[in-house]
């Protein structure tokens, strides 16, 4: 009874120090296989931390994991030096987070696409499906094969939400247009492996494809030379990477997690910050597309409306997208 | 039929490009082993060239002095590894091992160091790169019935290095089986005493087979970074180097039939790729997991059933010491 008093008290005691705290936070962000460099997932996080190092001054710190068993290591040690809030980036740290969390119950954690559910834990996930069913149908509008591609990063439930999304778009403008699907692999590997994106792509065009959509971290920076290399259209992911091939690539499927990292780190330094799940869609402008000089040139004014007037009924409940997530399957 | 048809050519042209590579290091590690020197340092030298030929082609927009930088750095290497297994009597699996560790870890720090990407050198420009060579007459050959496609699809429109990879496995071949230099290098390999008593160095022998190897995984090396993709990324090379020093045992140091081999783990890559979400009729969707073990399921078979005993190079991994 007296030590779980004394449990108590202490516990008490690191909420208030915490709390006091609270404008000289000690963030970290740990980074997962595509690296922090991937042009795509995991760089989006970083501009997001980058920003909040430039406006606050607050320093981070940061790992980038390079196999798998270091995943947990690294968030525990994050922890153990005193870091907080500590940022997971990407599905696979879930576990890691879920665990660690467990045994640092007064710091904060935060996860970018994970679902794990704790009262020191902010599960940060982004309705992907809402943002690839726009860039489905810009592809749609852009082809004239009536054949349109998709190649994934690794083979997960994740991923073919994008997948599903996309295709769902390409049928809302033309019932009739093919996807043709490509997983890169189903390993972490798979995240960054640009060579085999490359060749995946450079089939799908051979089976008639001349639009590209690749969800895959660091194996896209292939899928879009491939693509320039053919003279071929090519949609981005996560960042904007229009700006990579200006003229060949169409457009990119934002998924802000940028804005989501930098928003959790301000949240802590400003003391609001929360535990709990949340879920940014295209209401919250979480996901979106890509309109920016790089790519003026390929999106018509028609384009444009069309997929304007699409967000909108998204927003408005009008259109539903099926998520892949919601039952597995990918029947709409 | 046409439309099958071109998709068995397509599927051709993909194996090429994939087992490009492979090729080149098959014929280093044949020449080397040949000498009587094991080279799993292939992956490497695989590695390190890539590493190279991607800075180059990046800083001085050519693709030619990336090539001679590619070759330059797996030479190098190379020499490293002949001077501690061959002048040292070193074991020449930790001096290879030693290679493709530090090789690793090197590329991806100096390449963070000088350009801040992570470990990759920023994307190519077309100018500084291989690309793809439309041969002669290509497109008024195409009409033409069955030979048409085949000559205009699968043998033209790849890159320079793609041809260069064909013709080192004849030329392989002519060194290795019809000349002064491959008799004296095959006899190296099964008894290099025979070939000391000869009064021929068994060292100098060693040497050259094992730098002539670097310059040909060199080639390949630059071919991955800036022909086949557009950029160096970390550890690209992906087990290239050990797939094909299996190959060239596949081919039991025969430089044909070790491309052979090479061609078929391209040709596996390149089918696991088309395979990916087609529907067979009665079975359904083969699931990507599936696909991808269906290479490494198929070698094993083959190696068990197939390809029969591999006999290696007698004097194989023993240094050689001159009798006193």
């Amino acid at each position: 009874m007296f030590r779980k008093t004394l449990i108590t008290i202490a516990g008490a005691l690191l909420l208030t120090a915490s709390a006091a705290s609270a404008d000289e936070i000690k963030p970290a962000v740990v980074f997962d296989m595509g690296g922090k460099f991937d042009k795509s997932f995991n760089q989006g996080v970083n501009d997001g931390v980058v920003k909040f190092n430039k406006e606050t001054g607050i320093a981070y710190r940061e790992f980038e994991v390079t196999n798998e068993t270091q995943r947990e290591q690294a968030i525990r040690k994050m922890a153990q030096r005193g870091a907080d809030p500590v940022l997971g980036v990407g599905f696979a740290q879930s576990p890691a987070i879920e665990k660690v969390a467990k045994e640092f119950p007064n710091t904060r954690f935060a996860i970018i696409d994970g679902f794990v559910e704790a009262p020191n834990v902010q599960a940060i996930l982004f309705n992907e499906h809402e943002g690839s069913f726009l860039v489905g149908m810009l592809a749609a509008m852009a082809t004239k094969t009536d054949k349109v591609g998709f190649v994934g990063g690794m083979d997960i439930p994740l991923i073919r939400r994008f997948a599903c999304g996309y295709e769902q778009g390409v049928k809302h403008v033309n019932a009739k247009a093919e996807v043709i699907q490509n997983m890169t692999g189903s390993t972490p590997s798979a995240w960054n492996d640009p060579g085999r994106g490359a060749e995946l792509t450079r089939s799908q065009f051979d089976r008639g494809v001349d639009v590209v959509y690749a969800a895959a971290g660091g194996t896209g920076v292939g899928v879009y030379q491939a693509a320039k290399d053919a003279g071929k259209l090519a949609i981005g992911v996560d960042s904007n990477q229009n700006y990579m091939h200006p003229g060949t690539m169409l457009t990119s499927m934002l998924k802000r997690v940028d804005v989501a990292a930098y928003t959790t780190f301000m949240e802590a330094k400003n003391g609001t910050w929360k535990g709990g799940i949340k879920v940014l869609g295209l209401a919250e402008d979480g996901v979106g597309w890509a309109l920016d000089e790089h790519n003026a040139a390929l999106i018509t004014d028609e384009m444009k409306t069309a997929v304007e007037a699409a967000r909108a009924d998204i927003i408005a409940g009008k259109i539903k997208v099926h998520d892949y997530m919601a039952d597995n399957s990918c029947t709409y | 039929m046409g439309d099958a048809f071109l998709a068995v050519l397509q599927v051709g042209d993909a194996t090429l490009r994939v087992a490009t590579p492979l090729i080149f290091c098959a014929m280093a590690g044949l020449l080397s082993e040949r000498s009587g020197v094991i080279d799993i340092s292939l992956e490497g030298k695989l590695l390190a060239s890539a590493f190279a030929a991607g800075c180059i082609a990046a800083i001085t927009g050519s693709a030619w002095l990336a090539l001679m930088a590619g070759i330059a750095v797996s030479v190098s290497l190379a020499a490293i590894h002949a001077f501690a297994c061959v002048t040292h009597r070193g074991n020449q699996v930790v001096s290879a091992v030693a290679i493709n560790f530090m090789v690793s870890g090197l590329t991806v720090v100096l390449g963070n160091a000088w350009f801040r990407q992570g470990g990759q050198t920023p994307s190519l420009d077309a100018t500084a790169r291989f690309m793809p060579i439309t041969l002669p007459l290509a497109d008024t050959i195409r009409p033409v019935p069955v030979l048409g496609p085949i000559y205009a699809e699968l043998i033209s429109g790849h890159n320079l290095l793609v041809y260069v990879a064909l013709a080192a496995v004849p030329l392989t071949w002519w060194v290795v089986n019809r000349t002064r230099f491959g008799l004296r290098l095959r006899a190296v390999g099964e008894n290099p005493h025979a070939v000391d008593t000869a009064g021929i160095s068994v060292t100098l022998l060693r040497y050259r087979a094992i730098l002539i190897g670097g310059a040909l995984v060199g080639i390949g090396g630059t071919y991955l970074a800036i022909a086949q993709n557009a950029a160096f990324g970390r550890e690209m090379s992906a087990g290239q180097g050990y797939i094909a020093l299996a190959a060239m045992i596949f081919g039991k140091w025969r430089p044909w039939q070790a491309m052979g081999a090479c061609l078929m783990f391209g040709f596996l890559d390149a089918v696991t790729i088309r395979l990916q979400g087609y529907d067979i009729p009665g079975i359904g969707e083969i699931p990507v997991q599936f696909i991808q073990a269906l290479p490494y399921v198929l070698t094993v078979v083959l190696l068990a059933g197939f390809i029969g005993t591999a006999m290696a190079p007698k004097a194989i991994g023993v240094p050689y010491v001159k009798e006193r």
